[in-house]
């Protein structure tokens, strides 16, 4: 049985600085240099699916910095979680973190965050868009995915399923205040020491897990360059070999970058550690000036700390609201 | 366990077998080959048995030069189970003879660079360090064939070994925001053509007009792991024939 795809959906007005089309990335095309792409808040992605009901690798949009505007061409279900970009439908203020039901000719619009840079727009079902290389997540610098392969512009057409049944009839769903996260600008990045740890000295390490460090200027979905203490390894490179996501690359000038979701797939420079999905998400919602300090974990305590964000994020029920 | 064969952590979600020697940084295509063998024994073992623990285990697989990096998915296992079943299942690494080994038709990928200041920034950088002129720089650019050791970093991104010793060159110590597509590069003994506009470290030579990464193409690039690879000097007008474009800052 075929289904037959919907052309219409959310048509672009203003694409705002940087909105891109994720799922939850890519996985399997490492070998070809196809990196993982997909959500950097990952739980703020997932929370956007979760309040309209969808499953949690539902293609959905990355807003960053904000000023993206939509106009929508159906009758559907939306959400948007993430940085406090101030939401209106139709000139209407709106609050995150939690569903709404939106007609054909609303118009959806995000301002820009005084907290946190990224935003989780997504629709009941999900935005049908083709997969490439088996995910829709889209990575400008490989120019792969999205519609195509490149960050949001005016004029782009979004299809979504419209609501089948009676829009009115289904409640919308709300994530309550006090387990919204918040986003401050001091973050704790749990580090599991890997990689070519042992070759970094132990003052060297020391080191590295008690200096502050600040986001500079370069940071992007790539990686974050931190400023601060430099840190001094007993060799200069390695034979280039695979990068794992949150890895923190010490390449000779000392100062570190914590790798993330469209990071390069392989890489010589030496590296001290990685940090948690949990705390790169936290991460990427920092901006330059953000204050970063490092703390090394097991890799058990690693797994623990995933697992129970995962225990708490399936216990957490949405009040249904309206 | 082959003795030679370590297992490290990576990440949360990720382990790194090292094939060769702590500490070994050189290029060698026995070990190459070995990281070749265990990808391809992991990924027989998944693709026979669907049902196998690995094939929902094992989300990803990176090989490089002398290791292979192994995601796996945190909602079935850890690293414990990961590091145990690879532990097994390479038992057998290394101990065949490497005719067995390397199985791989190589072919052989001829690639033009405009080898010049203008496409290759550091050209001059390396010819003084290695107290060469530029033209005998490139000379000892072209007079290699080089294996694909690697894909990686980016899509088509092919790491090639290995450069003479004499215009090896480290990487840069803080890299370039922005290194043009087609740039022909060489950190340490490696060397290597830009597919895309990414931020890079290594030393600039040259400008290649083949595009290395094409999503829509089949095969989506001109060499795969195991070829052999030969560049070829071109002039100016050549390069702007076959579709080059030069950058004008290098930032």
């Amino acid at each position: 049985m075929t289904k037959a795809l919907s052309t219409q959906g959310f048509v672009v007005d203003q694409p705002g600085m940087l909105s891109l089309i994720q799922d939850v990335g890519r996985f399997g095309a490492f070998n070809i240099g196809l990196t993982n792409g997909g959500p950097v808040d990952l739980l703020a992605f997932q929370w956007a699916n979760r309040l309209c009901s969808n499953t949690l690798n539902a293609t959905a949009i990355e807003i960053s910095l904000g000023g993206l505007t939509l106009t929508a061409q159906v009758d559907t279900t939306l959400a948007v979680t993430g940085a406090n970009m101030p939401l209106t439908i139709n000139g209407e203020v709106k609050a995150l973190w939690r569903s709404y039901h939106v007609k054909a000719g609303d118009v959806i619009a995000l301002g820009f965050a005084s907290q946190g840079l990224r935003c989780y727009l997504a629709v009941a079902d999900g935005f049908s868009i083709s997969p490439s290389f088996g995910s829709t997540a889209t990575v400008c610098r490989e120019g792969v995915g999205g519609l195509h392969g490149g960050k949001l512009v005016a004029g782009d057409v979004l299809a979504c399923t419209p609501n089948r049944t009676n829009n009115e009839a289904k409640k919308n769903l709300l994530l309550v205040d006090k387990l919204i996260p918040s986003y401050t600008n001091e973050i704790l990045l749990h580090t599991v020491p890997s990689y070519q740890q042992h070759h970094f000295s132990s003052h060297q390490q020391r080191l590295f897990f008690s200096s502050e460090y600040t986001v500079s200027k370069s940071f992007d979905r790539m990686g974050y360059r931190l400023e601060g203490q430099a840190i001094t390894c007993d060799i200069e490179g390695i034979l280039s070999e695979g990068i794992c996501h949150g890895a923190v690359q010490i390449p000779a000038d000392g100062q570190p970058i914590v790798l993330l979701n469209d990071r390069q797939t392989i890489g010589g420079y030496p590296k001290i550690g990685a940090v948690s999905s949990i705390d790169t998400a936290k991460l990427g919602q920092l901006s330059q000036g953000g204050k970063i300090r490092f703390e090394a974990i097991s890799m058990e305590q690693a797994h623990n700390l995933f697992h129970l964000n995962l225990s708490r994020f399936n216990r957490t029920e949405l009040v249904v609201c309206d | 366990m082959p003795q030679h064969l370590t297992i490290h952590l990576a990440g949360e979600n990720a382990l790194i077998i090292y094939f060769s020697q702590e500490g070994d940084g050189q290029l060698s295509a026995n070990v190459s080959a070995k990281v070749q063998q265990a990808e391809q024994l992991i990924r027989k073992v998944m693709a026979q048995e669907l049902a196998h623990e690995l094939s929902k285990d094992i989300i990803d697989l990176v090989p490089s030069y002398a290791s292979l990096m192994v995601m796996f998915n945190m909602l079935t296992t850890d690293h414990h189970q990961v590091r145990n079943k690879l532990r097994t299942l390479l038992q057998t690494i290394g101990q065949n003879s490497t005719e067995q080994v390397i199985t791989h038709q190589a072919n052989l990928v001829e690639l033009p660079v405009y080898y010049s200041h203008e496409s290759g920034p550091d050209l001059s950088v390396i010819a003084q360090r290695a107290q060469l002129t530029v033209e005998q720089v490139i000379e000892l650019h072209q007079a290699q064939e080089y294996r694909v050791y690697a894909i990686g970093f980016a899509p088509g991104f092919a790491y090639l070994g290995e450069v003479d010793e004499r215009i090896a060159a480290p990487r840069l110590s803080t890299p370039r925001m922005k290194v043009p597509k087609g740039a022909v590069a060489i950190a340490d003994r490696q060397t290597a053509v830009y597919p895309s506009v990414s931020p890079g470290g290594w030393n600039l030579i040259g400008l290649c007009p083949i595009n290395m990464f094409d999503a829509k193409a089949s095969p989506s690039m001109p060499v795969n792991v195991g070829d052999r690879v030969k560049f070829t000097a071109i002039s100016k007008d050549e390069f702007l024939k076959l579709g080059g474009v030069l950058e004008v800052s290098y930032d």
